[in-house]
């Protein structure tokens, strides 16, 4: 009963999808008010309904309905509670369903918080919205119904992939699906502004938050899934330039260069024709990459062309989305208006910067995902692209980037002058020429970019602040004076500054691994004693448990350096025998400027175990890195300037007075 | 050994559903492999990350544990053992297992867009911005500065919204 009311739900939350997208769109063309308000209660409806729905499938999960076809297929009675939840988006078509939920979130959220908007706009994007709810509401109960009964019902499930039973993994798709469905957002304002003909700052000011969130979701949600591979994986890889985490990468580089180039077009009025450009190509990249996983063409194109319905249809929706949204562009962005005015030293033209060299590299990760397949289907010639080609292409181009990027917040509007801004970062500069030559001297083995990589993140942190240091004028005006300006600095401000320090955090947690991790492999007996860089461990026991559903061997290693023991580290080997299948849980000291990473490997003998150690220098900084990224829009986010229009939606106050207010 | 390739590879589809990196527990090199010779064992190395595990899904010999990238590791330094240069020993295994095995694909017409791309599109984007800032630096000197009164009736209003904004 539960299954088909999740079912109705969906099919009932599919009709009013169809309504959202028609009548607003029509009330919109003919300026009828009436029609237009209908998408507020569709979208909420929709939201409400396909909420329903999940919970419907939620439900059939946690209390191990089998007889429901993706619950028998992906669940397993014996399973703690924790992954029966996260085992709901597990799969093909509760993650569809989870994505399509966050979609009319998004849509709810415009329709509810967006009272402000001029009618026609807000009516226009609840229809694009709804639009592309409609294509994969199709997509789901003509494909992938996720409401499918079995009968007979099987007594036990086939479980859920053990690697995917992990906290960090667990909760890694509703993140990022809130990033790349978050792009939805900027997508529907960009169709519906050009629909309507016209982008003025007040359209900025509703996009860029939305992006701003969207993006927060999806840096968080990559880095989680980073860290994962990290410890999860076994040896100690943290970015893998897969298709997979390719296909992640791209939007969030597009929506980067999106959440960069709307503050010019709200600040300034200029850019608007590539900013919605970027916004349609943040949401293509996105679907595109729905594309990639859920067609199952990456793992063969010939798996894809063996069962292509699925990817048939996927396909089919991106090209409509893609095609349609860029041809709209074509026909109407000519006649969007240009605005401001700006000399080539001046922080749009830094902005503009910043989209040229994101979007190239956008362009090496695209095609490096891309080629492979395409060749492979054109000439049945095939070729890899792996971490050597990216090395080659998306590194070169994101230097240059990295290298300008504390230029561009300390750059005045409109026309600037580039010799007092190298100036106020003249400290920052000598900061990091000193880390250069400090890492040069203290650690001379490893390869000689290493030092410079070091010197660009100090660089990009120290950078950072230097805005925040000339804008209180510290040590130039009395502390007091300092701080008093410090409290009075605007909040989008400080997140600016911190997003790109950590950036500089993260560069050089990248440099670190990659340059000067030591590794060592060896077969031991209890009692023996390993060295890796710097540290002894020595294997105490090993021994066998039970857990919920696997079995393991759980081994205890005293870590020491210089003979003083520091740490108990206990590394794992999991078997799961619903699916046969080991996982390694590798254990990890962390000493936050490098981690002792060590891992359990298979028994060799009697009492004797391959085990492998490494110490990875400063990798804890990617992840702190990316968390601050996410900190400092956070903190942007709040800016009360921003606050996605909440503040604004209390009352109703004339709108074009808010939107030019800054 | 009891896991085979294959199965990781369905462990993979699981994995890329998910959207999700790499995913199978590896850990590569085996104690015993290695060279006693430092230099070898380091361009060993150097070369086992060149090459791909041809039964994973985009990983490198050097971070599988798939039996036949151990293969492919042992046959790398037993190459080098031989003397073999590091272009000698890619050419001979690109010789038994064709282009696919190298991760870094070698620069050949097929592949010529491949590599370009990404400058080409720098390249062309670069351009396009140089191109704007001449037309702007044409329409620039039509655009008037605000006048003394524009100027004081644009802070009057940035004033009153600054107000409102308070609120």
């Amino acid at each position: 009963m539960i299954a088909e009311t999740g079912h109705f739900a969906l099919v009932l939350a599919f009709a009013v999808a169809l309504l959202q997208t028609v009548l607003p769109q029509i009330g919109a063309y003919r300026q009828d008010a009436r029609l237009m308000a209908v998408g507020v209660p569709a979208a909420q409806a929709q939201f409400l309904l396909v909420l329903l729905s999940f919970a419907a499938l939620t439900a059939a999960f946690v209390t191990s309905d089998f007889s429901v076809y993706a619950v028998a297929q992906h669940s397993h009675s014996a399973k703690p509670l924790l992954y029966k939840i996260t085992g709901v988006w597990g799969n093909h078509e509760g993650s569809m369903l989870l994505w399509i939920l966050i979609l009319s979130v998004f849509g709810a959220a415009v329709a509810t918080f967006g009272r402000d908007l001029p009618d026609s706009l807000r009516a226009r994007v609840l229809s694009v919205q709804a639009l592309i709810g409609v294509a994969f509401l199709a997509f789901l109960l003509f494909t992938s119904n996720p409401f499918t009964r079995l009968d007979p019902a099987p007594i036990d499930g086939g479980g859920l992939n053990p690697l995917l039973q992990d906290p960090a993994l667990a909760f890694h798709p509703p993140f990022l699906y809130m990033g790349y469905v978050g792009f939805s957002m900027a997508f529907s304002f960009a169709v519906a502004a050009l629909l309507e003909g016209k982008v003025d700052p007040g359209w900025a000011r509703w996009v860029r938050p939305w992006t701003l969130a969207a993006w927060m979701a999806l840096t968080l949600g990559i880095a989680m899934g980073s860290w994962w591979a990290y410890y999860e994986l076994g040896w100690g890889g943290w970015w893998f330039w897969d298709p997979v985490e390719n296909a992640s990468l791209m939007p969030w580089l597009v929506g980067t260069a999106l959440l960069h180039s709307a503050i010019v077009v709200e600040k300034r009025g200029a850019l608007k024709s590539w900013t919605i450009l970027l916004a349609i190509f943040a949401f293509s990249l996105s679907l595109i990459g729905t594309f990639l996983v859920r067609s199952g063409v990456l793992t063969s194109v010939h798996a894809f062309a063996t069962d292509p319905e699925r990817g048939l249809v996927i396909l089919f929706i991106l090209a409509f989305f893609i095609g349609g949204a860029l041809t709209l562009y074509a026909w109407r962005a000519p006649q969007l208006k240009g605005g401001g005015l700006f000399a080539p030293v001046s922080r749009e033209s830094a902005l503009v910067l910043n989209n040229l060299f994101l979007a190239a590299a956008t362009v090496a990760v695209f095609v490096g995902t891309l080629y492979p397949l395409g060749l492979d289907a054109l000439t049945g010639e095939k070729i890899s692209v792996g971490p050597p080609f990216f090395n080659m292409t998306f590194v070169p181009i994101v230097l240059p980037l990295l290298l300008l990027v504390p230029l561009g917040p300390l750059l005045a509007w409109k026309r600037s002058d580039i010799y007092p801004v190298l100036q106020r970062l003249f400290v920052a500069a000598g900061l990091a020429i000193l880390t250069i030559i400090a890492v040069a001297a203290f650690y001379s083995e490893g390869p000689w970019l290493a030092p410079i990589g070091l010197g660009l993140a100090a660089w990009l942190v120290f950078g950072a602040f230097s805005d925040i240091a000339y804008r209180v004028k510290a040590f130039k005006a009395p502390a007091r004076e300092s701080l008093r300006r410090m409290r009075h600095l605007p909040r989008a401000v400080w997140g600016s500054t911190l997003a790109h320090a950590g950036v500089g955090i993260m560069v050089a947690g990248i440099v670190g691994i990659s340059a000067w991790r030591v590794e060592s492999v060896a077969a031991m007996t209890t009692g023996e004693v390993l060295e890796v860089g710097g540290y002894e461990i020595m294997l105490a026991t090993v021994g066998a448990y039970e857990g919920p559903n696997f079995r393991a061997e759980k081994a205890e290693f005293i870590a020491m350096k210089n003979g003083r023991e520091i740490a108990r580290l206990r590394p794992e080997k999991r078997v799961y025998p619903v699916q046969n299948m080991p996982t390694t849980e590798a254990a990890i000291y962390t000493a936050w400027v490098s981690d002792l990473y060590v891992v359990l490997g298979d028994r060799r003998g009697e009492n004797e175990w391959t085990v492998r150690a490494y110490v990875n220098p400063l990798v804890p900084w990617i992840w702190i890195g990316s968390v601050i990224m996410v900190l400092g829009g956070a903190v942007s986010l709040s800016d009360r300037r921003y606050r996605l229009g909440i503040p604004f939606a209390r009352r109703k106050a004339p709108v074009a007075a808010e939107g030019t207010a800054s | 050994m009891t896991r085979g390739p294959f199965h990781k590879g369905a462990v993979l589809l699981l994995a890329a559903a998910l959207w999700t990196g790499l995913a199978f527990p590896a850990g590569a090199i085996e104690p015993g492999e290695k060279l006693d010779n430092p230099k070898l064992e380091e361009r060993a190395r150097e070369l086992s990350r060149e090459l791909r595990c041809l039964v994973c899904q985009n990983q490198s010999i050097d971070d599988s544990d798939a039996p036949l990238a151990r293969d492919l590791r042992l046959l790398v330094r037993e190459r080098l053992k031989e003397g073999d240069s590091n272009e000698e020993v890619l050419d001979y295994i690109v010789a038994r297992y064709g282009d696919f095995v190298l991760l870094r694909p070698p620069v050949r017409p097929e592949t010529w867009a491949l590599w370009a791309a990404p400058f080409i599109a720098l390249f062309i984007g670069g351009v396009v911005v140089l191109m704007l800032f001449r037309r702007k630096k044409e329409t620039a000197a039509e655009a008037e500065p605000l006048s003394d009164e524009e100027a004081a009736r644009l802070d009057e209003l940035m004033e009153k919204a600054d107000a409102k904004m308070r609120e």
